[in-house]
C-alpha cells in the first residue's frame, strides 16, 4: 500500500508539473523545438529547473542504502551505446516534432477529452510492442 | 517563466519522490508500457505501482486547471495519419532506445549516464529538425 501510495504521489507531482510548465500544450512544444522559426524557449526552463532538483537528490540518493518503501534502488544498469539507442532516439524525435507529444505530457493530457490523445497513446503502445517483438527475434 | 520553473520544479520532486520512496526511475514510457504489459495477476499486483503513478498523472491535471489561471490547451494540429504516425515514432523510438524525456532527461542525466545524454540530445536535436522540415515544407 505505501508502495502504491508513493507512486500515486509522485503521479500527482509529474502531471501537475507537465500541465502547470506547458509541457501538455502542443504549440508550446512545437514552438520550443522550433530553432529555426520563433522560438519559444520557455520550456527549456522546464527541464533545467527539473534538473536542479534531481541532479542533488540522486547524488544524495546513490549514497543512501535502500528507499524507504522498498528494498533496493532499481538503477538502470544498461551501459551499451549502440545503433538501438541512436535510432530509437532520432525516430523518437521525430514522433515528438511532428504533434508535439511525448509519452508524459500524452499521459498527462488525457483528461482534455480529445479523442486524437487515446490514438496517440493505442499508437504509441503498438510501436512500443512491435520493436520489443522484433529485439525478442533478433537477440533470438 | 514562472510557469515553466514551477511546473519543472513539480516534475523533478516527482522522480525524486519516486526514487527515494520506492527506487524507482520516473520514466513515462517504460511505467506506461510495463503498466499494460501484465501476463498473469501477479505481474499485475506487482506492477500496481505503475498504474498508481499513471492515476495520479493523469488525475491531478483537471485540478491544475481548475485552480490555476492555466488555459486548457488547445487540440494538438494535425490528420489522424499524422498522430498515428508520430504515435508509431514515438512508440517505436522510445521502445529502442529505453526513455523519454522523463526517463533519459529529468532522471537519466543527474546519473551521469553516457546513454541517456546521447539519447536526450538526440531526440533534441531529431525533433528541432523534424520541426524546421515541417515549416519548410509548409511554408
Amino acid at each position: 500500500m505505501k508502495k502504491r501510495l508513493s507512486a500515486l504521489l509522485s503521479g500527482c507531482l509529474f502531471g501537475a508539473g507537465l500541465s502547470i510548465s506547458g509541457m501538455t500544450d502542443t504549440t508550446k512544444v512545437i514552438g520550443f523545438l522550433n530553432v529555426l522559426g520563433d522560438w519559444d524557449i520557455s520550456l527549456g526552463f522546464v527541464m533545467a529547473a527539473g534538473l536542479m532538483v534531481t541532479f542533488p537528490a540522486f547524488y544524495w540518493a546513490k549514497n543512501q542504502e535502500r528507499p524507504l518503501f522498498a528494498n533496493r534502488f532499481s538503477w538502470p544498469s544498461c551501459k551499451t551505446i549502440d545503433a538501438r539507442l541512436i535510432i530509437g532516439s532520432i525516430l523518437f524525435g521525430m514522433g515528438w516534432g511532428l504533434y508535439g507529444l511525448c509519452p508524459g505530457p500524452a499521459i498527462a493530457s488525457l483528461t482534455y477529452g480529445y479523442i486524437e490523445i487515446v490514438y496517440f497513446l493505442a499508437a504509441m503502445f503498438i510501436g512500443m510492442k512491435l520493436v520489443h517483438k522484433f529485439l525478442a527475434v533478433i537477440d533470438d | 517563466m514562472l510557469y515553466p520553473i514551477l511546473g519543472g520544479l513539480l516534475i523533478g520532486l516527482s522522480a525524486t519522490a519516486l526514487m527515494l520512496l520506492i527506487g524507482r526511475i520516473a520514466g513515462a514510457s517504460g511505467i506506461f508500457f510495463h503498466a499494460f504489459s501484465f501476463t498473469t495477476t501477479e505481474k499485475f499486483k506487482e506492477d500496481a505501482w505503475r498504474w498508481a503513478f499513471l492515476l495520479g498523472t493523469i488525475i491531478i491535471v483537471p485540478v491544475v486547471h481548475f485552480f490555476l489561471p492555466i488555459a486548457v490547451p488547445d487540440k494538438p494540429n494535425g490528420s489522424l495519419v499524422l498522430v498515428i504516425t508520430s504515435g508509431l515514432l514515438v512508440g517505436a523510438g522510445v521502445g529502442l532506445s529505453s526513455g523519454c524525456t522523463s526517463g533519459h532527461g529529468i532522471c537519466g542525466l543527474p546519473r551521469f549516464s553516457l546513454r541517456s545524454l546521447i539519447a536526450t540530445v538526440i531526440f533534441m536535436l531529431s525533433g528541432m529538425i523534424t520541426v524546421a522540415l515541417v515549416q519548410a515544407f509548409q511554408s
